[in-house]
C-alpha cells in the first residue's frame, strides 16, 4: 500500500442501508400524485395553483428561517415539499393565494422550525396550519368554499350533518372514485386515489399498515355501533378527509408513536375522536382535530408502550420465583 | 421460535446485502509461510500474557511464547519455527499498541516435538481436557475472544443443558465459517462432541443460516451417527449469529439482562472454535493458524485464506493480488461489527475473521441529518431497545436516562445505525453512553 494513503477510521457499522430521509419523502410525494391528479381534473387549474402556492411558501419559509438562523439549509430533504402538499390537500380549491402563504408560513415557521425543525415538531405541521386557517377564516374554510359554483350546496359529510335530503348524496361508487359531485378539500375527494397512494407507501415500507388500517377499522366499527348500518359506515370511510388522514397525516413519523402497541392505540384514538366529532360535534368533519389531539398524546403513548427488552422480564420473573 | 416458513429466527434485525458471492466459491487458499510473525501477548479478553521466551531463543510451531496470567487468560504460541527476533510494542488490530513477540521464520516449519496426539479423548477427565484446551490457547473466535476454558468451566450454581455451535456467519462479505463447514464438518462435529462430553450436556445444535445449503447438508451427514446433535436451520438475517439471538432462535430462551448464556442453560461456540477444540484435544496442536476472508470491493482476488497468527494484513492483501483501486478503509472483521484500521501493518490475531478493503465508494458515509423518529432502529434492534432515544440522551449527556432505556443491554450489532435513513451514528452514541455508565458504576463501587 502507498505510504501516503490515508485510511478512514470510523466506528462500526461500516455499511448503511440505501434508504435516506429524502428518498422516504420522495416516496410520500409520489404517493400523493394520484390524488393531486384527481384534484386537478375535478377543480381545474385552481387546485394546481393552491398546490403551487402552498409548496412554494413552505419551502421558501424553511429556506429563509434556516438562513436567518445560520443553520444548514435542509430543503433538499423534501420534507417541506411534503408539508406544503399536505397543506394544499387540506384546503378548499377556492383558497386565495395569501391564505395558502399564511398556511405555509405557519406550518413551517411556527409548528416546525420554532420547535427545532425536522423531527422536532410536536404535531403535524400541515394539519396545525389547517386548524389555524380554519380558526382565522372560517367561512373560507367551510361549506361552500369547497364547492365549485352552484353545483350543490354542501359536501357529502355536510349534507349528512345538516340532515339535508339524502337524495343529494353522491352514490357509494362516486364517493369511492371521487367523481360526480363529491367535493371537499383538494386532496380528499377520491378515496381510490388515496388508497393507491397509501398502498404504495405500505408496499415501499415507508409506513406500516397498523395506523391506517386501525384508524379506518375503528371508524367503520364505531359507525356501525352508532347505527349507521353497513353501507352508512362504509360511506363514512370514503367520505371527507379520512383516507387522507389515515394514510398520509396520522402516519407522520414525528408526531405519531413508533412502537407497535403505541400505533394501535394512537390510531384507535384517532378513529374514536373522528367518530365522536362527526356524530356529535359542531363540524361535519373530525379527522384533522382527531389527529392533532392524538399527536399531542403521542409522546405519552410512546412512553408507556415501549417494547419489552430482550432478557428483562424473564429476569424479573426469576427473581420473584 | 419458528416463523411461518418453518425457519428459526429472532424478532428484529436487518437484511444487508450479503456480498458473499465474492469469495463463496473460491477454494480455501493456504497463505504462504510468513518470513516474520508478530505475536501479540493480548489476543483474548482478560489479562495479557507475559512473554516466556527471550531474544534469540529458538522456537517451533506451537511452542508457547506467552504465559497466561490468571484464570481468565490463555497462553499464546508461535505460528512458525525460527528465532525470536525481538519483544517489542506493536500495533494491534484493536487499536492499541501492545507487547508482541516477533519471530523470524527459519522456513523449516517444524512442529514442536512436545506435541502429542490424544487419540481417545474419553480416557481423560473433563478437567484434564479443559486444562488441555487452556494450554492450547483457545478463545472464542466468533468475536469476543473469551477464553474457551472459562466458558467450559460452568459454575456449580448454573445448570447447562444445551450446547450450540454457531455457524450462522451473518456478517456480510465473510465466508470463512462457510468454507470451514464445507471443508471440515467432521472436525466441527468432533469439537461439539468433545464440548458435550466435557460439560455433560446431552443436546447439541449447530445453527446455520439457510443461505448455506451445502454446509447444512455436509454437517447433517457428518452428524448422522449422533442422534443428540441437530443442525438448526436459521433464517438468513443479521445478526442471526449474535449469541443471544442464536440462543433465542434455537431454544426459545432468553439470556437474562446482564447475565451469561449459562444463565439460560446454554453455552455457545463459534464453528471455528469448535474445530480448534477438536484439533487441540485430538491432535494436541495449539491454536496457531486461523481461517479468514480477505475481500472487499478493491481487492484483486478475494478469497478465504488459512493464515498463521501473526502474519500481517498487508501480507495477506498482497497474496490476494493487492488493490485494484485506492483503498480508503481497511476493516478487521466484517462490515457490521469490524474494527477500522489505520494501517495494514497489523498482525492477524486469533479472532481475525476477515480483512475487508473498501475503496472510496463504500468507505464514505453521508453526514447525519436530523432524526425523523421513523422507528426503523427500534424495529431493527434485536434486543428490542429504542436506539434513537438512548442515542438522543447520550448526545445530551443524560447518561442516566440512557441507562434507564437499557443502554447496557445493547449488543453493539449496528443494526440501528445500518438502517437509519438519517445516517445518524446511533451505535457510536450508544457506545459512548455505555462507556460513561460503566465508568459511573465503577465510581459508585
Amino acid at each position: 500500500m502507498d505510504e501516503n494513503t490515508r485510511l478512514i477510521v470510523s466506528s462500526s457499522p461500516h455499511v448503511r442501508d440505501t434508504r435516506t430521509t429524502s428518498k422516504i419523502m420522495l416516496d410520500v410525494i409520489i404517493a400523493m400524485i394520484p390524488a393531486a391528479i384527481v384534484a386537478i381534473c375535478v377543480f381545474g387549474i385552481q387546485a394546481l395553483l393552491v398546490l403551487i402556492y402552498c409548496v412554494a411558501s413552505a419551502v421558501l419559509t424553511e429556506y429563509v428561517i434556516e438562513k436567518i438562523l445560520k443553520k444548514p439549509v435542509t430543503i433538499s430533504d423534501l420534507s417541506a415539499v411534503v408539508t406544503g402538499m399536505l397543506l394544499a390537500f387540506n384546503l378548499p380549491y377556492s383558497a386565495p393565494w395569501w391564505m395558502c402563504v399564511v398556511g405555509g408560513v405557519f406550518a413551517i415557521g411556527v409548528v416546525k422550525q420554532a420547535f427545532g425543525g425536522l423531527g422536532a415538531n410536536f404535531m403535524n405541521p400541515a394539519l396545525a396550519a389547517r386548524a389555524f386557517l380554519l380558526a382565522c377564516w372560517p367561512t373560507r374554510m367551510t361549506g361552500t368554499a369547497f364547492i365549485p359554483d352552484g353545483i350543490t350546496t354542501a359536501t357529502p359529510l355536510g349534507i349528512i350533518k345538516e340532515g339535508l335530503d339524502a337524495s343529494m348524496l353522491p352514490s357509494m361508487m362516486d364517493m369511492f372514485l371521487g367523481v360526480n359531485g363529491v367535493f371537499g378539500a383538494i386532496g380528499e375527494i377520491s378515496a381510490l386515489a388515496l388508497l393507491i397512494g397509501g398502498i404504495y407507501l405500505i408496499c415501499r415500507k415507508v409506513i406500516s399498515w397498523r395506523i391506517p388500517v386501525t384508524y379506518l377499522a375503528t371508524v367503520f366499527v364505531l359507525e356501525l355501533c352508532f347505527g349507521a348500518g353497513f353501507s352508512g359506515a362504509l360511506y363514512q370511510i370514503f367520505a371527507g378527509g379520512l383516507m387522507l388522514g389515515a394514510f398520509f397525516m396520522a402516519t407522520d413519523y414525528v408526531s405519531s408513536p413508533n412502537t407497535v402497541l403505541g400505533q394501535f392505540i394512537f390510531a384507535f384514538g384517532c378513529g374514536l375522536i373522528t367518530v365522536i366529532i362527526r356524530q356529535f360535534g359542531g363540524y361535519p368533519e373530525g379527522v384533522s382535530y382527531s389527529i392533532l389531539l392524538m399527536n399531542v398524546a403521542a409522546p405519552l403513548i410512546q412512553r408507556y408502550t415501549a417494547p419489552r427488552v430482550y432478557g428483562i422480564q424473564k429476569q424479573k420473573k426469576e427473581s420473584e420465583a | 421460535m419458528a416463523n411461518n416458513q418453518g425457519l428459526r429466527t429472532f424478532l428484529g434485525g436487518v437484511h444487508p446485502p450479503t456480498e458473499k458471492g465474492l469469495t463463496k466459491d473460491v477454494p480455501i487458499l493456504e497463505a504462504k509461510l510468513p518470513e516474520t510473525v508478530v505475536i501479540p501477548m493480548s489476543q483474548h479478553i482478560g489479562a495479557p500474557c507475559t512473554p516466556c521466551v527471550k531474544r534469540g531463543d529458538h522456537v517451533y510451531v506451537g511452542t508457547k511464547v506467552g504465559e497466561a496470567n490468571g484464570f481468565v487468560s490463555v497462553p499464546v504460541h508461535s505460528s512458525v519455527s525460527g528465532k525470536v527476533k525481538s519483544i517489542d510494542l506493536h500495533q494491534h488490530p484493536n487499536g492499541d499498541r501492545v507487547q508482541c513477540v516477533i519471530i523470524e521464520s527459519d522456513g523449516l516449519d517444524e512442529m514442536d516435538p512436545s506435541i502429542k496426539p490424544n487419540a481417545d479423548y474419553k480416557t481423560k477427565s473433563p478437567q484434564e481436557l479443559i486444562d488441555l484446551i487452556k494450554e492450547g490457547g483457545l478463545v472464542g473466535i466468533g468475536g469476543a475472544t473469551f477464553p474457551t476454558h472459562v466458558k467450559l468451566t460452568v459454575p456449580p450454581d448454573k445448570h447447562v443443558d444445551t450446547v450450540i455451535i454457531n455457524g450462522a456467519e451473518c456478517e456480510p462479505y465473510l465466508t470463512c465459517d462457510d468454507h470451514l463447514m464445507n471443508a471440515r464438518p467432521d472436525l466441527i462435529i468432533k469439537g461439539l462432541e468433545i464440548v458435550m462430553y466435557i460439560s455433560g450436556v446431552k443436546k447439541g445444535y449447530i445453527g446455520v443460516e439457510d443461505n448455506k445449503p451445502e454446509a447444512i447438508k455436509k454437517l447433517q451427514e457428518a452428524s448422522a451417527h449422533n442422534k443428540d446433535i441437530e443442525v438448526a436451520v436459521l433464517k438468513t438475517k443479521y445478526p442471526q449469529g449474535a449469541e443471544k439471538q442464536m440462543i433465542n432462535a434455537i431454544t426459545g430462551r432468553e439470556v437474562p439482562s446482564g447475565g451469561l448464556p449459562a444463565d439460560a442453560g446454554v453455552i455457545v461456540f463459534n464453528v471455528g472454535t469448535a474445530s480448534q477444540i477438536a484439533t487441540t484435544v485430538v491432535e494436541g496442536i495449539p491454536f496457531y493458524r486461523t481461517l479468514l476472508t480477505c475481500t472487499g470491493n478493491c481487492v484483486k482476488n478475494p478469497a478465504t485464506y488459512l493464515v498463521r497468527l501473526g502474519d500481517t494484513f498487508q501480507s495477506i492483501i498482497d497474496q490476494a493480488g493487492g488493490f485494484t483501486s485506492e483503498p480508503k478503509k481497511i476493516i478487521s472483521g466484517g462490515p457490521m461489527m469490524g474494527v477500522a484500521q489505520f494501517t495494514t501493518d497489523v498482525p492477524v490475531i486469533k479472532s481475525t475473521s476477515g480483512i475487508l478493503c473498501f475503496d472510496e465508494k463504500l468507505a464514505k458515509i453521508d453526514d447525519p441529518t436530523p432524526c425523523i423518529k421513523c422507528g426503523r432502529c427500534c424495529e431493527a434492534c434485536p434486543m428490542h431497545l429504542q436506539p434513537y432515544i438512548i442515542a438522543t440522551y447520550a448526545f445530551k449527556k443524560r447518561f442516566d436516562k440512557s441507562e434507564e432505556y437499557h443502554a447496557m443491554d445493547c449488543i453493539e450489532c449496528g443494526s440501528c445505525a445500518y438502517t437509519c435513513p438519517a445516517r445518524r451514528p446511533l451505535l457510536t452514541s450508544i457506545r459512548t453512553a455505555k462507556r460513561e455508565i460503566t465508568a459511573e458504576r465503577r465510581k459508585a463501587k
